[in-house]
């Protein structure tokens, strides 16, 4: 095996890619070609780093760099990788002051646990004997050898592992009705088709580590009785879908999926298939009539799918992020998995974090940290130095949590009693120079767009709600206007064939409840 | 066998995605992606060939094609130009940017220029929120913060490289 001195790891998923990682790696290339150390410095590409920009580790310093342009690339290789000296201006905030050595473990004294993001950033992706060297595919091989697919269904509900879409069903409760449905046939499918705005969890974990997503496909497919599985991409998601692609190619060519795996009698093949851009599509039920090539529109449930989904059969649809904590559960046990996070609410959470701050990026925390914790340590405060307003958690259909409430704990039960939702997993904090009025009418156009139009209280809703909206802005509003849109926004919650359409009213309800006052500005003048 | 007049649109590639797919369980969406990216719009043409080679209703087809934004019955300029309103783009300009372009192309939202050098499109989030506003082109150019002030430079700078 041939040695290299230094290792850089270089983040390559798309955000990074649309930050320039690509032209960052293409002079990095042409640097160390021409001061001839091609051969002593090694460039690995990986997923996301939990940075944005672009970012880079080098080891075995493991020096982390955040924000490099192709400008900075030549200093980087002169300084740091021929005279030894960290350039201290690019390095990542939270490793520049401390010993350099520390590096990415640092960071995750920040108050992170990494259990779905253990190996994004740090394999290459593209390699499958990079994930399994990590352990990979050995909770696959593991069930086979040892465990009949009850017992996997019983790991996984001691594990109190619950759906990380944004309803929280508990994954082995699932499981368990679709093993005890009997057919000839059953799926099962990961639902990726990720579409809230500032939402990209899963897209980093696809791109930064798709093994771990197969393997867990698999153990489910073992445990509930089925051959087939589909991930359900969006179509925009084009550097996901590649490196999906390759990693089932690669797996198939191991006999890690396929015909009879690691000579079991277990079989098991995985397609892929893409969105069409539709958000309605990741509900459920829609996602399966996408698959089946029809409009995107959801069903009526019951029955739900774990009795009937994919062409009438028994299906599981599982998130991504569900999945990838599947294997770590399986080698680790139910009970290694419980104790992590807080009572009700097991394991990790992987959060998206945006906005006005410092730090924003992919980060993954236990689940009972307080948003304020996330704000202050994770994101360390707003950028532009202002006051934070809210923070708006879950994506467009999540909760807007006034500053004041933000010693609210992010685990699923405390937020349930409050009425509030986990969501796509995305925090965005927004400061106090932005108005509610406009803020809520971005959201509105959204949902107007997005409606599937199946069922009227959505459809009209929506549409109804960016009519106020509009109105607002204008300063055209009349004060009755704010009591109808509270009612409009009950009956589409109760009234809403789909979650689409029950959970678009969220951020309004809740402005409504804390904002009121300034949405009020847009009334009338002589009216308020 | 494909038609030499040069009016005619050749379909052997589309009879052969086809031929691939027939009999397999829910391969319509696929077979409208891999018909778009060869043929560049699905033209009511192509929905009738894909309806009768899959021996599914042609409403079905029509129906799935308009449901989905990722399809288009018309072609699409050579270069698409697609504005992010994902809402920490919107919180940041982009509905200026949207306005901006249309009216220096003059075309509405969806629309595609007459020399069919631009198509305009918005998107959601393409997940790049730290660069917000951001604007792509045909999904490989990226802008970053981008201000309505640029705007004639970015379009300028393709229509340089068409004259070239």
């Amino acid at each position: 095996m041939k040695f290299y001195r230094s290792h850089i790891i270089l983040g390559m998923d798309t955000p990074s890619l649309l930050a320039g990682a690509k032209g960052v790696r293409d002079t990095l290339e042409k640097e160390l070609k021409a001061k001839k150390i091609e051969n002593e410095i090694r460039i690995v590409e990986t997923g996301s780093l939990g940075y944005h920009g672009v970012s880079m580790i080098v080891y075995p310093e493991g020096v982390t760099y955040t924000g490099i342009t192709a400008s900075d690339v030549k200093e980087l290789v002169e300084e740091h990788l021929i005279k030894g000296r960290p350039v201290r201006r690019l390095m990542a905030e939270d490793n520049s002051q401390k010993d350099i050595c520390a590096g990415q473990q640092e960071r995750l004294l920040d108050g992170q646990v990494r259990i779905v993001l253990k190996n994004a950033g740090s394999i290459d992706p593209e390699n499958i004997s990079e994930y399994i060297a990590k352990d990979g595919y050995m909770a696959l091989g593991k069930v086979l050898a040892e465990n009949t697919p009850k017992d996997v269904i019983d790991i996984v509900k001691d594990s109190e592992l619950r759906g990380r879409g944004g309803a929280a069903f508990p994954t082995g409760k699932k499981w368990e009705f679709t093993y005890n449905t009997e057919s000839c046939q059953k799926y099962v499918i990961c639902n990726a088709d990720e579409g809230e705005p500032g939402t990209f969890k899963d897209r980093l974990i696809m791109e930064g580590d798709p093994h771990a997503l197969l393997e867990a496909m698999a153990i489910c497919g073992y445990a509930i009785g089925a051959d087939k599985g589909f991930i359900y991409v969006r179509g925009e998601y084009s550097l996901s879908i590649e490196r999906v692609k390759k990693a089932i190619k690669d797996a198939e060519a191991l006999n890690l999926l396929g015909k009879n795996i690691l000579n079991s009698d277990f079989s098991f093949e995985i397609e892929v298939c893409l969105g069409g851009g539709a958000y309605v599509c990741g509900e459920e039920t829609a996602l399966i009539e996408s698959i089946e090539g029809k409009r995107g529109e959801p069903r009526l449930k019951p029955p739900y799918p774990p009795v009937c989904g994919l062409f009438g059969k028994p299906t599981i649809v599982n998130n991504v992020e569900t999945f990838a904590n599947i294997p770590q559960i399986i080698l680790n046990g139910g009970e290694w998995f419980k104790k992590l996070g807080v009572q009700g609410s097991a394991g990790t959470k992987v959060f998206t974090i945006l906005g006005d701050i410092n730090e924003k990026g992919l980060i993954e925390v236990p689940m009972g940290i307080t948003l304020k914790e996330v704000f202050e340590n994770i994101a360390k405060g707003t950028r532009s130095g202002k006051k934070v307003k809210f923070a708006h958690i879950g994506g467009s259909s999540g909760n807007i949590v006034p500053f004041k409430d933000f010693d609210i704990k992010l685990d699923l039960n405390t937020l349930a009693s409050s009425d509030l939702t986990h969501g796509s997993g995305v925090i965005l904090f927004v400061s106090e120079d932005i108005h509610i009025n406009d803020y809520l009418k971005s959201i509105a156009k959204f949902f107007q767009h997005e409606s599937c139009g199946k069922c009227t209280p959505c459809r009209e809703g929506t549409f109804r709600i960016y009519q106020f909206m509009e109105k607002l802005n204008r300063n055209q509003a009349k004060k009755s206007d704010i009591a109808k849109m509270k009612d409009l926004c009950m009956v589409m919650k109760k009234a809403s064939f789909c979650g689409l359409g029950q959970a678009a009213v969220n951020p309004f309800i809740d402005a409504m409840r804390h904002f009121e006052k300034e949405m009020m500005e847009g009334v009338k003048e002589g009216e308020r | 066998m494909a038609c030499e007049c040069g009016n005619c649109i050749d379909y052997s590639v589309l009879e052969r995605i086809i031929e691939e797919s027939r009999g397999k369980e829910g391969i319509l969406i696929n077979v409208l992606h891999s018909a778009q990216e060869h043929y560049g719009a699905l033209t009511p043409d192509i929905q009738k060939k894909i309806a009768e080679g899959l021996n599914i209703p042609l409403s079905q087809v029509y129906g799935t094609v308009t449901f989905y934004h990722f399809f288009t019955m018309v072609p699409k300029g050579k270069y698409v130009i697609k504005i992010c309103t994902g809402t920490a783009c919107y919180v940041r300009g982009a509905n200026k940017l949207v306005e901006s372009f249309a009216d220096k192309l003059n075309v509405e939202v969806g629309g595609t220029t007459s020399d069919g050098l631009f198509s305009l499109e918005t998107v959601r989030c393409v997940g790049a929120c730290s660069l917000a506003p951001v604007v792509t082109v045909n999904d490989v150019d990226i802008y970053k913060r981008v201000t309505p002030k640029e705007i004639d430079g970015i379009i300028e700078g393709y229509r340089q490289k068409e004259a070239e």
